[in-house]
């Protein structure tokens, strides 16, 4: 299979989903520069370049979808889905309830997150708990070029409404327009695997709600998406040089979530460490606790998370987005606290 | 109430030489910024207003000491101009603690409480709505205060934009909406952005009172703001003053800025508001060679005393970062 980065593999997922189906278009601020190759491509009727209007864009893009269109609507980052929220909360996802099934919006919210480059607060949330709370909404976060291409293709040609979320140390493309690639010196704390990696050609599409086992191990699971799966998995080679063997298991999906995976994998190591780049409270982690007591999976528990409001310091920012250090030491404190069962 | 004293004629032998002098020193410490950037010293993005300093120098010179000002990402020259110390701002950018929001915010986030400077927003759109309160919080109090609620035109397409105007309009509050139309968000030139490109029309269908001023020439911004300021402050409600302005760098420090010929960002140079005020000036024998030269040898000073200080600032220590967040608002 052939090798490429993430912003390359979702850029082929795309097009692939425009050739196939006349009834896909992207609506978004500057798509015609930042989607240049749909805009040559497909041109403007289909590459819609729009004003800095959320609200009615995703507004739109929901009465293009109930009207027979497969929008995708790019909200660039997703912190700016703030002023957009209405038609997501009240709206895209309360479609298909209201009309018992009979009217769907088959519709994509493509955003970038995450943080780790001195954005600070109203840049670098990832919100993905905020987002997957509400019923009605899929939300999925995608830690590889494969898993990028493979979940926008089948977010297209779901019933939506989906938010496709797209880490931004994953993406060559941002990372570039942050200066990584002309700026000597600038290091990002940037994951190697993950930016590229193999994609089928074509892509295959990977369905949402199915977590992926990235790692197999029987003393530890570590529980992640995005950016955060590869932290767990640098994480998890140090460990085991500790002779600890930890699984790290990729969501991919915060909703549908993949319960039985995480009930299954809970069970068979008894700690489960959660590494979510997200706030800690009313989100993801929790949810993941939540689900092991409901199953009367009797595991340890502890999370890495964002626990504030993210500052631009680099010494701040380390010290508050989930690292390799924080899981680490994470770890250490559930394998003292938690020393019952061990491989 | 302001005096409303300076038609052109007046300004340019009184306030004048203040304004080129302010002006410079905001050119000066954006083009420090720019070597600060590549050099990594400032990280995430970095938004300048090289090419816009007579709207931010015109407008926040004419303000009272008790306005505020509400800005966006691009705020340096507001900040500066406002009277927030550059060491304050440049320690901000390098992330230390003695910047302006303790290294928190960096340079899309500097906030003045003291000088009721509530600045950087990152949203765009996001400071309408809170200025249409802090307006009416003035007004409330019996305080004639204005607060100058800045953004870009590609702001107006935002709904906070219609639904602030009109809030400010129908409740007649103290809000001077100052557009700083650069012509381009981000990628998107204004025909691409509004079906309407007369921007005051449109402030003007709020019902309220909207002009368009030259937004490369610091004496019409400021001869148009003391007006609108005169008339916010005197009760006639919102006003809407357009300026029409250029960036002439990137949006964001790594732009590629493919979206407009190299032969229109020169055009736009030719009406450089510094080296046209300095001209005026000059020739007018307002300033001297000799007086410019000094305030460049003085602004250079200013800045590098402030880069000394940023380096040997202090980081706010990680065991901090719980504070201000929400720990500190349950325990008050
Ligand atoms: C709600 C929201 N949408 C999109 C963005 C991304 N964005 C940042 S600046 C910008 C362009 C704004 O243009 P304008 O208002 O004209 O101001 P300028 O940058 O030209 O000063 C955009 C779209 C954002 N920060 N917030």
């Amino acid at each position: 299979m052939p090798e490429t980065s993430f912003s390359e593999a979702v850029d082929r997922a795309l097009a692939l989903a425009m050739t196939r189906d006349p009834r896909v278009v992207v609506l978004g601020e500057d798509v015609r520069l930042q989607r240049r190759g749909a805009f040559v491509r497909f041109g403007a009727s289909r590459v819609l370049d729009a004003p800095i209007s959320e609200s009615a864009l995703l507004g739109t893009a929901l009465g293009a979808a109930m009207a027979g269109l497969r929008p995708v609507v790019e909200i660039y980052f997703v912190d700016f889905i703030g002023v957009a929220l209405d038609q997501l909360l009240n709206h895209a996802a309360k479609l298909e309830a209201f009309t018992g099934g009979r009217w769907q919006a088959p519709l994509v919210v493509r955003a970038a997150c995450g943080g780790g480059y001195g954005d600070a607060g109203q840049h670098q949330q990832s919100l993905w708990g905020l987002l997957a709370g509400v019923p009605g909404l899929s939300v999925v976060v995608p830690s590889t070029p494969a898993d990028a291409a493979g979940l926008l293709l089948a977010a297209i040609d779901g019933p939506g409404p989906v938010v496709f979320l797209e880490h931004k140390l994953l993406s060559q493309q941002w990372l570039d327009y942050l200066g990584g690639a002309s700026r000597e010196g600038v290091q990002f704390d940037v994951p190697a695997a993950g930016a590229r990696g193999e994609v089928g050609e074509p892509p295959v599409p990977v369905p949402l709600g199915v977590a992926a086992l990235r790692r197999q191990g029987g003393d530890l699971a570590l529980v992640s998406l995005g950016v955060g799966v590869h932290r767990c998995l640098e994480a998890a080679e140090l460990l085991e040089d500790e002779g600890v063997w930890a699984a790290v298991l990729d969501l991919r999906s915060v909703a549908p979530l993949d319960v039985q995976a995480i009930v299954e994998l809970g069970r068979r190591t008894g700690r489960v460490l959660v590494v979510d780049e997200d706030y800690t409270r009313g989100g993801l982690s929790g949810e993941v606790a939540a689900v092991l007591a409901e199953h009367g999976v009797r595991s340890a528990y502890a999370r890495v998370t964002t626990e504030e409001t993210i500052p631009y310091a680099r010494a701040l920012e380390d010290a508050v987005l989930p690292n390799v250090e924080r899981i680490m030491a994470a770890a250490h404190a559930l394998l003292v606290n938690a020393p019952g069962k061990r491989g | 109430m302001t005096a409303l004293a300076h038609d052109r004629e007046t300004l340019l032998a009184q306030g004048a030489p203040a304004l080129l002098r302010q002006m410079i020193r905001v050119r000066r410490f954006e083009e420090k910024c720019v070597e600060l950037y590549s050099a990594t010293k400032i990280r995430g993005f970095l938004h300048l207003c090289i090419g816009e300093e007579a709207v931010a120098v015109g407008v926040i010179s004419s303000l009272g000491p008790g306005d505020a000002v509400v800005s966006t990402y691009r705020e340096h020259g507001h900040a500066l101009a406002r009277g927030v110390p550059m060491n304050a701002v440049m320690a901000e950018m390098f992330g230390k603690a003695t910047g302006c929001s303790r290294g928190r915010g960096g340079s899309m986030h500097l906030f003045d409480a003291d000088l009721r400077f509530y600045g950087g927003n990152a949203i765009v759109g996001g400071g309408m709505p809170p200025s249409v309160g802090m307006a009416l919080a003035d007004r409330m109090n019996d305080r004639d205060d204005v607060t100058a609620c800045i953004f870009g035109e590609g702001a107006m397409a935002e709904g906070e934009f219609h639904e602030s105007a009109n809030l400010a309009a129908l409740w007649h509050l103290p809000v001077l909406f100052v557009c700083e139309n650069n012509r381009y968000a981000m990628g998107t030139a204004l025909a691409r952005e509004h079906a309407e490109t007369d921007l005051t029309v449109r402030a003007a269908s709020y019902g309220m009172v909207a002009w368009a001023v030259d937004g490369m020439d610091v004496l019409a911004v400021r001869e148009a703001a003391e007006r609108a300021i005169a008339l916010v402050r005197g009760g006639g409600g919102p006003c809407f003053l357009e300026l029409r302005t250029y960036r002439f760098r990137a949006h964001s420090m790594y732009d590629p800025d493919r979206y407009r010929d190299k032969a229109e960002i020169e055009r736009w140079r030719q009406s450089d508001p510094i080296p046209r005020l300095t001209g005026e000036l000059l020739a007018q024998g307002v300033v001297s060679d000799d007086e410019v030269a000094t305030w460049e040898g003085e602004i250079a000073q200013e800045i590098e005393a402030a880069i000394a200080s940023a380096e040997a600032a202090p980081l706010e220590p990680v065991s901090d970062l719980t504070r201000f967040v929400t720990s500190e608002r349950q325990t008050p």
